[in-house]
């Protein structure tokens, strides 16, 4: 390293070392950002990512290895310690008190204070004030946050980073429910950052991001640095290699496409209050149909409302040809419908449970012989779906919370499956899974339709939705945009429709 | 579904409109009601609840609770009660009341601490740990006082109730004053401003650098001191202290403070409400009292009203037909 | 046993250290029970170390004694656990137990043994109902529900009885056949410890065995869960209030029946007590966790605390400083177990 590199490095990481129970989180990692640089830090879920920039912001004690900022060597034991020493993350949302104001949450833990600690409210509505200007939204200091949309939460979490006399920022997946027009805002804040010198570190999955706005990418793998890698001089196939150890399969080669059967579900224009509105659509026997559409556009709510977890305002569902009302889950069930629910931590699994009391939870009631459970069947449910979805599990009697998060996900998919369902929708079917886990359950979706299964899948990822769909239903803002045939549509296609550009430009 | 301007202010605090309804209620039924002697009087009986759930709402927005009230209120009240009766004081003559109430204060606060940094240090919830210390302390008396009560000999201390300043009783001068000063500290301070942010999303405090055990353990203090404190009105009142002095005053205290709207699980509450759920009880039974009503239907009525609060808060918060049904 | 849990079970590799999981577990054997929970041993040296201050402490009939005495904070400790396994709490059942017994002692006289029985489940059931209705149906927090119906229902015991105490006529107490549940016994054992044991059976079976039981399990463990899976909680959380007040009535039966007589207040503080031996069994308040068969365990270290610190003269209210200490020190022990650390981590 040169002296003038040297000179340009305001934070350098060494050989940081941290374990937690039974894992080693981060195993000696090595860190470089300079002046001036948005340096991007990828790597799959379970990396080491946001422990290595939790160690960065004072919130985890690393075990061993050494933090220099500007080239002196630091210690930050509380998450202030490293606010003062200029480093500030800035946490995928919901780090925020809700019912607080903008102001008092963009200055929580070092509220200006006059004497006798009393807040000096007029400094902070002051400071604030001229941070929101800076950032161009519509709203105060004074409005409280859970008036706010998920993406102007998100802008007030930015807003932080904005405190201090910052040397290094962390944004640790920033845009994942930014509009685009919101993005752009953060990509000039960034951008004003940089000119200021302050040091950037950007946490994405979003290639097309972190090609257009960092300098540098380091990549994590399994807790271990992989290496740095220029922006300008590599490509997203080299990045996805350092990052999965082999390349991407995004092609559908394997697939067998059945010509679809007769529709099993037909939607007629429902709506559900302002969640989403005049919804139509059918479904076939033998297809998957993915729903495609950013953060709050109303894809979950229509899963939900079909489960009859939320009441329609308007409109009529058709099972196979018969009109229905469902009021609750325990009617979809009955009428042969199914839901991988978006979250699996809250909504799918008692993590307290075991494996096989998860699996059989819908059909509990059919388990019976006299008044009893019978612990048997309930294993022979488990055990067929186990093998069938390749659940990693030392035995049934495991708790799901010690699972990984691919295998959890599994024993949710099994869960409905064992429900053998005419129409099953999955929500988010990848989040926070590993790579491997990803494609298996890609090729299960196939498999599924295959059977003969109607299938909706709904998904935040581009790659996901092309790689499974037979169709994409687009949706902007609580409206069914178009429905694309697979093999035609546009990566461009997409993002216009889901947007809102599409429908403007027609 | 928020609004603004007087309507969503009585949206957001319900409470003041039970005050009313139970206001113009007692006024139409009795005339003993509507008089300036009777307001006295119902600030002086409510001060007693009235000062612990001052405390108990900051702990509460913390997102704690502590059942353990009413019996620090009975150990700081025989503490007191004990100590004027010891030899060393014997000569103070009515000084004698000084280092007597600030044992008793002091008892309190240590047990405020005690509870704060038992929740702090074993994380242990809030609820079990001050359920376990209301049995102990109780227990403690018990076996302190050996189950008998303490008569003070000190009629300055036992005719505190009946001084008044310029009119308006000490008892009630002590309540207001210190409702006041609970409110600015929790409205208008850095501590104040951290009670809500723990309350909200403790790990979002964490995060942002607020400390947040000694943070609770301050508030457990301040509920531990208001508790010692509210002592004062009863035992005064009573110049004695009974082992079961403050029995089920928890359960007073905490109707108070979710009447006045503060949540359970923190984040949400404030001084304004809490005196208002207090005033609530207070009218409550003094007009009960008034119109002939027998004291157990109190208990019913209040009973009631506080279920058919919580039930009236979660309407008025529902997000309309369109919300998940879970 | 079907249900079994081997705990060490390392699984897959946690990609995520969660820190802050909770950790409830529904199935264990007894031997697990022993090496993870340390209550059980802390149990067997309490009885040790007191069985070598006092003879009389560990024999066949001071044994009894304790059985007998924890009889009804058992009963009643039975139904508070299917509450606390569904996430929600009962502080009524105290306020519940002084009316179930005022009504049952009163009627007695009036209508008779048996009605009077009848028409006192009939009311104490309906109480029941009205929890699980506000709990379950209308999804108000339990915590404040039932300290609403504690206060309610203690002013409808005054409205009742109009303030005073009752008593069964003292001529008819030895030959009515009512005595039966407080003071009669079979084979020589007594029947408040009968009922406890067979209450205790059967809710074991309907907790552990039962796909109601699983229903229970799963709403206290994960409610949002729970309905996803089309499970009905409102039903089920009503269903645990009937189980409850269900079994202050029997509790009450007892009580009545051993003393024939009943103050406004008999049941006052005791929603605290059964609430120490649910948690002290090391039913967890945050629902999904626990068990009968702990909960039992849990009265008896209650007991058996009360029991030994008298036999060692010291005050009564002794017990209740220990049990401060005890109960704070198995739920402590409990965290610290799952969190792998003695203290919390928040700074």
């Amino acid at each position: 390293m040169t002296d003038t590199a040297a000179a340009g490095t305001i934070l350098r990481l060494e050989k940081i070392v941290k374990t937690f129970p039974g894992v080693r989180a981060l195993d000696g990692v090595d860190f470089e950002l300079r002046r001036g640089e948005v340096h991007a830090l990828m790597g799959e879920n379970g990396a080491g990512k946001s422990t290595l920039m939790k160690v960065l912001a004072g919130m985890y004690q690393p075990d061993g290895g050494r933090i220099h900022i500007d080239g002196l060597r630091c210690v930050l034991p509380t998450p202030i310690a490293a606010k003062e020493q200029g480093v500030i993350l800035v946490h995928q949302e919901l780090s925020l008190a809700e019912e607080m104001t903008v102001a008092e949450n963009i200055f929580l833990g070092e509220l200006p204070r006059s004497r006798f600690g009393f807040v000096d409210w007029k400094v902070l509505n002051r400071r604030v004030g001229d941070i929101l200007e800076t950032l161009n939204v519509d709203f105060g200091p004074r409005t409280k946050v859970n008036r706010l949309s998920i993406a102007k939460k998100q802008m007030v979490e930015i807003a932080r980073a904005l405190t201090h006399d910052a040397k290094v920022v962390v944004f640790d997946e920033p845009t994942a429910s930014l509009t685009d027009a919101e993005k752009t805002v953060l990509f000039d804040i960034i951008g004003d950052l940089q000119e200021r010198g302050v040091g950037i570190v950007y946490i994405s999955h979003r290639m097309e991001e972190i090609f257009r706005i960092s300098d540098r990418i380091s990549i994590l793998r399994d807790g271990s640095y992989r290496g740095t890698l220029v922006t300008a001089e590599t490509d997203e196939d080299e990045v996805t290699r350092a990052m999965i150890g082999r390349s991407l399969d995004l092609s559908r080669t394997s697939d067998a496409r059945v010509a679809p059967g007769e529709v099993r579900l037909a939607v007629r224009d429902l709506s559900c209050g302002k969640l989403f509105r005049d919804v139509s659509f059918e479904l076939r026997a033998g297809e998957v149909l993915g729903f495609y559409g950013l953060i709050g556009a109303g894809r979950t709510e229509i899963a939900e409302t079909l489960f009859g977890l939320r009441r329609p305002s308007a409109g009529t569902v058709h099972l196979d040809g018969e009109a229905v009302r469902i009021g609750s889950p325990a009617e979809a069930i009955a009428r042969g419908l199914s839901l991988v629910p978006e979250s699996r931590k809250e909504q799918g699994l008692v993590l307290g449970m075991n494996c096989r009391d998860n699996i059989t939870l819908p059909q509990i009631d059919r388990m019976t012989s006299g008044p009893f459970i019978s612990g048997a069947r309930e294993v022979e449910i488990y055990d067929k779906y186990q093998a069938r979805l390749e659940i990693k599990a030392p035995s049934w009697r495991t708790m799901v919370k010690n699972l990984s998060g691919g295998n959890q996900q599994k024993i949710v998919i099994g869960k409905w499956l064992s429900m053998a369902p005419r129409v099953l929708i999955v929500d988010e079917p990848t989040r926070g899974i590993d790579v491997g886990s990803k494609s298996e359950i890609h090729n299960l979706i196939r498999e599924l339709a295959a059977s003969g299964l109607a299938v909706i899948v709904i998904s935040s990822e581009m790659p996901e939705v092309l790689r499974v769909s037979d169709r994409i239903a687009a949706m902007h803002e609580g409206r069914l945009v178009t429905v694309f045939e697979r093999d035609v549509v546009t990566e461009d296609d997409l993002i216009q429709a889901i947007s809102g550009i599409g429908e403007h430009a027609a | 579904m928020t609004k603004s301007g007087p309507l969503g202010w009585l949206i957001r605090n319900p409470i003041w409109v039970f005050v009313a309804i139970i206001f113009v209620f007692f006024s139409l039924s009795t005339d003993r009601f509507f008089d300036i002697a009777n307001f006295r009087n119902i600030l002086v009986q409510t001060s007693t609840i009235g000062l612990i759930a001052l405390g108990m709402t900051l702990v509460m927005i913390n997102g704690n609770i502590d059942l353990s009230v009413g019996a620090t209120l009975a150990l700081a009240a025989s503490v007191t009660v004990d100590a004027m009766g010891w030899a060393v004081f014997a000569d103070w003559g009515n000084w004698q009341i000084l280092p007597a109430v600030l044992l008793r204060l002091l008892t309190g606060v240590a047990i405020g601490a005690l509870n704060g940094f038992i929740v702090w240090k074993t994380g242990v919830d809030a609820f079990i740990v001050t359920l376990g210390a209301m049995l102990g302390i109780r227990g403690l008396v018990f076996v302190y006082t050996q189950e008998q009560s303490f008569f003070a000999t000190n009629f300055t201390y036992s005719d505190f109730d009946y001084s008044s300043v310029l009119g308006v009783p000490t008892l009630a001068i002590v309540f207001l004053v210190f409702t006041v000063a609970t409110h600015i500290l929790l409205s208008r301070t850095v501590h104040g401003s951290n009670t809500y942010a723990v309350g909200d999303n403790r790990e979002a405090a964490v995060n942002a650098g607020i400390r947040v055990g000694p943070h609770m353990v301050v508030n457990f203090v301040i509920v531990g001191f208001f508790a010692a404190l509210a002592g004062i009105t009863l035992s005064t009142q009573m110049g004695a202290a009974t082992p079961n002095l403050g029995r089920e005053f928890e359960l007073w205290v905490i109707t108070a403070v979710v009447l006045g709207g503060t949540k359970l699980t923190g984040g949400a509450g404030s001084i304004i409400g809490t005196f208002g759920g207090v005033l609530a009880i207070g009218m409550l039974r003094n007009g009960m009292n008034l119109i002939g009503v027998p004291a157990f239907y109190v208990l019913l009525v209040l009973g009631t009203i506080l279920i058919f609060v919580l039930f009236l808060d979660k309407q008025l918060n529902r997000q309309g037909d369109e919300e998940i049904r879970l | 046993m079907s249900r079994v849990e081997t705990e060490t079970a390392a699984s897959g590799k946690p990609k995520e250290a969660d820190e802050s999981a909770p950790g409830p577990d529904t199935n264990r054997t007894l031997v697990q029970i022993l090496s993870s929970q340390g209550i059980l041993i802390a149990f067997g040296l309490f009885m040790l170390g007191f069985g070598l201050f006092s003879e009389r402490f560990l024999s066949l009939e001071n044994m009894e004694s304790v059985l007998r005495s924890s009889a009804i904070i058992g009963v009643m400790a039975l139904g508070v656990t299917v509450v606390v396994i569904s996430g929600n709490l009962d502080l009524s059942v105290g306020s519940m137990l002084s009316f179930g017994t005022v009504m049952v002692v009163d009627l007695h006289d009036k209508i008779g043994a048996a009605p009077g029985i009848a028409v006192m489940m009939a009311a104490v059931l309906a109480l029941g109902c009205v929890n699980g209705f506000l709990v379950g149906i209308l999804r108000l927090n339990s915590l404040i529900v039932t300290l609403g119906m504690l206060s309610a229902i203690q002013g409808l015991t005054l409205i009742y009885s109009g303030g005073k105490n009752v008593d069964i006529d003292p001529s008819s107490q030895d030959t009515t056949w009512f005595k039966v549940f407080g003071r009669g016994d079979i084979a020589g054992l007594d029947m408040p410890i009968i009922l406890f044991g067979l209450l205790a059976v059967i809710l074991h079976c309907i907790v552990a065995y039962t796909a109601f039981g699983r229903r229970v399990y799963a709403v206290g463990g994960n409610p949002t869960a729970a309905v996803f899976s089309g499970i009905r909680r409102g039903r089920v959380v009503f269903s645990t209030y009937v189980i409850s007040s269900f079994c202050v009535g029997v509790a009450a039966i007892i009580l009545g029946s051993r003393v024939m007589g009943s103050q406004n207040n008999v049941g006052q503080g005791y929603e605290l007590l059964v609430l120490a031996g649910v948690i002290l069994g090391g039913t967890s308040l945050l629902g999904g966790s626990g068990s009968i068969f702990e909960t039992v365990i849990g009265v008896l270290i209650l007991g058996f605390i009360q029991n030994g610190l008298l036999l060692l003269s010291y005050p009564y209210y002794t017990q209740w400083i220990v049990t401060w200490f005890v109960i704070i020190l198995a739920v402590w022990l409990d965290i610290a177990g799952k969190r792998g650390r003695l203290f919390s981590p928040i700074a």
